[in-house]
């Protein structure tokens, strides 16, 4: 059974990280208000309000005076607009969401994706990601992040990342219009692909692989076999009985399986540790404060949904690189308690929104 | 609260995912049925032991079958953790699906028949050849040598929940010696795993079936997984699957009852047959008549059929007088019955059971819907309703002249074409959109179970090849 009480043990962890989330807020909307580090895109916002966001701005609850963040403002250029001055002469990267609804969003990174996965690497045993491994990265590259964030997490544990492209808009492509057979020589392609990396590289001990991809690698071959450890997973919807499947039976319990949520606005959510007790749902805990997940009442989006209770996700980004405020996802998900590890708010069984009039092609890898 | 397992090589298993089974009245939770991720199906139909019914020969697995028929009728046989008898199925299935209990029990005797006389079933799926031919792969037929060999490994089947008389189609696979890996409809887990669990009891290895409830994305990995496949459903569902001849489709019936011209004078007698053809079995058939084409007298015939028609009530499924299904989501019955009302607005079709019945053919009883059988009149045969199926007793009334019915009708699963008239006779032979074709006044859901229509499991599952023996020394 899902924990959906707070722990009152946990009370003062919560207070602290919540004093730390509120100054962290403050310190962002300082910077991206400010014309001398702040972007042209909320500077001129900042332009046509009528409030200061510099004053009244105090608090990460405070944020609730922007209106949501719209998906439409990251759908097209100048993408330029979002390159805070003080990132001018920086390299910039420029990361795209998946693209299944018309134009991609589009984000622009310097060092974020870089910062994120060295904190996710945190969380990951030196035992079931060893140290010096070299990894695989089985999943979407092109105008993606993921790519670039395993083989930088891979590089950060001191390994070498091979990498097979999958190119989710084909997928989709094929998919809607029916030509599964395509679809899954396409698929066979790319785990043909990744079989001969691993029989040629003993030291691939690690891999990434999204849930499609990383079960049509387990038909052809046994990972524990190949000599893989662990497992990161991520990039669509987890349901609970994928997870215990994944586990129990594609990675015969004995390699270490790691699911994630994230996405190229927000970072990487890591999961909490696995505990029976979750009865398998998939739990994740935002990268506070450099984002926020909230989950909220979907026709009452200013209200949270109570713990426990099934919302629409809400994201905020607060990095010095991208501010994002309430931005709401195209997920719904359970709101869970903070944990011992995390002590902010999770969230459980994320899928697709089903308030949608037309469901999104989603899953596809 | 009683839980449907997945059954993987027939060994139960509970997933962390579940449906929940509700009285279709009541609202009541009934069963949470396990629901299976879809790459289990794939990984699980990848390791199914392909050969396992090989040791038996065809007449044990008819004699296991047969004995299964008895089981399937009487025993108690496990569900999930506990036992049901065949009184709590037919009260499960009636109350999970809302289908009248009389209609249930119907049902079960239809599947019970096909289970015990599975002999004649095989026999005219094979066209009577000696059996044993499969057990060896070849033999001697007509003075020749015929050669099989099984070309079907795993075979399996995405079922409706319509109606429990459709699972005697895929039971012949299983004394073809084909494992089955099943997906049940959502509303009607019943039927499939009372099946399995008689054929289990009755001898029949556990490694030969797989039983996974799951989701449409689940479905699709089935189809694609297994050698050869079935499938229920209507043409939205189906029409991906139009060229795959590794899949057998089953999608709506449009059968028929046609007259000629001298049935179309002397209708009178018929009517009685067309009432039972539009509305046995609830109407849900695509065995079910949904169309009658006379050259004459079509709305006198439409009013015969109607007036007798509109005297059906909505009553309880547990009624022994029911004969109509309860729609569990009255938002289904109500779609149905504004595809129809729209129709009705384009000109001439009158719906002439609600004329005689003086009320809508949509009746709402608490949570439940019901559709009242429903006759259309249709003056033109090109009319939106005239060439219609849908999941309750309905039917159109077409004029068309004889000569050209066959190419009018269009597709067809079932005709009965009351007629001596030798020339119509032969065109509709000639028709090719015909599966099944009666000539005189037999009802379109009887069916004789040694003649198959839309497709021929045994030719889905085998291959025949050029065989010679010559004996070395």
């Amino acid at each position: 059974m899902v924990q959906t009480q707070v722990d009152s043990g946990l009370v003062s962890k919560i207070d602290s990280w919540r004093a730390q989330l509120d100054a962290h807020t403050c310190d962002i909307v300082a910077w991206h208000f400010d014309p001398a580090t702040g972007c042209p895109f909320w500077l001129s916002y900042a332009e046509k309000l009528d409030w200061d966001p510099h004053r009244e701005i105090q608090s990460f609850d405070d944020l609730r005076k922007f209106e949501p963040f719209q998906d439409e403002w990251l759908r097209g250029g100048p993408v330029r607009r979002w390159v805070p001055k003080a990132f001018t002469n920086d390299p910039v990267f420029v990361f795209e969401t998946g693209g299944s609804t018309g134009v991609p969003k589009s984000r622009i990174n310097v060092n974020d994706f870089r910062t994120d996965y060295e904190l996710f690497s945190q969380t990951l045993s030196d035992t079931d990601f060893p140290r010096h491994a070299d990894w695989l990265m089985l999943g979407p590259s092109g105008p993606r992040r993921l790519r670039l964030a395993v083989e930088h997490l891979c590089q950060h544990r001191g390994g070498i990342c091979f990498c097979v492209d999958m190119d989710p808009r084909w997928v989709v492509r094929l998919i809607k219009s029916g030509r599964m057979d395509l679809m899954h020589e396409y698929k066979d392609h790319v785990i043909n692909q990744a079989l001969t990396l691993l029989r040629a590289h003993d030291n691939i001990q690690c891999l990434f692989a999204t849930p499609k991809l990383l079960e049509a690698l387990c038909d052809r071959v046994s990972l524990v076999k190949m000599g893989i450890k662990g497992v990161f997973c991520g990039g669509t919807q987890l349901t609970r009985q994928f997870h215990r499947f994944a586990r129990e039976e594609l990675l015969e319990e004995k390699i270490a399986f790691c699911p994630t949520y994230g996405n190229t606005l927000m970072g990487l959510a890591c999961h909490k540790p696995f505990d029976p007790a979750d009865d398998h749902c998939v739990i994740y805990h935002p990268p506070c404060p450099r984002a926020m997940i909230e989950v909220v009442k979907p026709d009452e989006i200013d209200t949270l949904a109570d713990y426990g209770e099934v919302g629409r996700v809400r994201l905020t980004t607060l990095t010095k690189e991208f501010f994002m405020p309430g931005f709401l996802e195209r997920d719904e998900a359970l709101r869970l308690p903070p944990c011992e590890k995390y002590p902010w708010d999770g969230v459980g069984d994320v899928r697709p929104f089903s308030g949608f009039a037309t469901p999104v092609v989603e899953g596809v890898y | 609260m009683l839980h449907i397992p997945i059954l993987r090589q027939g060994v139960p298993y509970k997933s962390v995912e579940s449906v929940e089974l509700v009285h279709h009245a009541t609202g009541k939770p009934m069963a949470e049925v396990s629901q299976a991720n879809s790459g289990m199906i794939v990984r699980d139909v990848g390791r199914m032991p392909d050969d396992v019914l090989e040791s038996f020969t065809v007449r044990e697995l008819f004699e296991m079958c047969r004995k299964a028929a008895n089981l399937f009728m009487t025993a108690s046989l496990p569900i999930g953790d506990q036992q049901q008898s065949f009184k709590d199925y037919v009260n499960q299935l009636s109350a999970g699906t809302g289908m009248p209990i009389t209609y249930c029990r119907n049902n079960a005797g239809k599947i019970h028949r096909v289970m015990d006389d599975i002999e004649v079933v095989v026999g005219g799926l094979t066209r009577g050849f000696d059996v044993g031919i499969l057990d060896k792969g070849f033999g001697r037929h007509n003075g020749g040598t015929l050669s099989y060999f099984r070309d079907g490994r795993i075979f399996g089947a995405v079922l409706p929940s319509n109606s429990p008389g459709v699972h005697s189609l895929w039971i012949p696979a299983i004394v073809l010696k084909a494992p089955i890996v099943l997906k049940p409809g959502r509303e009607e887990p019943w039927t499939p795993y009372r099946i399995i669990q008689s054929l289990m009891a009755a001898g029949v290895p556990k490694e030969a079936f797989g039983f996974y409830p799951t989701d449409h994305a689940g479905a699709g990995e089935l189809l694609r997984v297994t050698d050869r496949s079935m499938m229920f459903g209507d043409t939205s569902t189906t029409r991906p699957y139009e060229n795959n001849r590794n899949v057998e489709i089953h999608g709506p019936g449009f059968s028929k009852i046609l007259l000629d011209d001298d049935a179309s004078e002397n209708w009178e007698p018929f009517v009685d047959l067309m009432v039972a053809s539009i509305e046995t079995n609830g109407g849900r058939s695509c065995i079910n008549a949904s169309a009658i084409w006379t050259p004459k007298n079509g709305r006198r015939i439409a009013d015969a059929v109607a007036k007798q028609l509109a005297k059906r009530n909505a009553l309880p499924a547990v009624d022994p007088n029911a004969t109509l299904a309860a729609f569990a989501n009255p938002l289904v019955a109500d779609r149905i019955s504004e595809v129809i009302d729209h129709g009705l607005r384009e000109v001439d079709a009158i719906d002439l059971t609600e004329q005689f019945r003086g009320s809508p053919r949509l009746v709402k009883k608490g949570r439940i819907a019901y559709l009242l059988p429903t006759v259309v009149w249709c003056p033109d045969r090109e009319h939106p309703l005239a060439n219609r199926e849908f999941l309750f007793p309905y039917a159109s009334v077409v004029e068309c002249p004889t000569d050209q019915m066959p190419h009018a009708i269009g597709k067809s699963l079932i005709v009965s074409a009351i007629t001596s008239d030798e020339s119509f006779q032969k065109s509709l032979m000639a028709c090719s959109n015909i599966d099944r074709l009666n000539f005189g006044p037999i009802p379109t859901y009887k069916i004789s179970w040694d003649q198959p229509h839309e497709g021929n499991l045994f030719e889905h599952l085998y291959r025949q090849r050029a065989f010679q023996n010559e004996p070395s020394a």
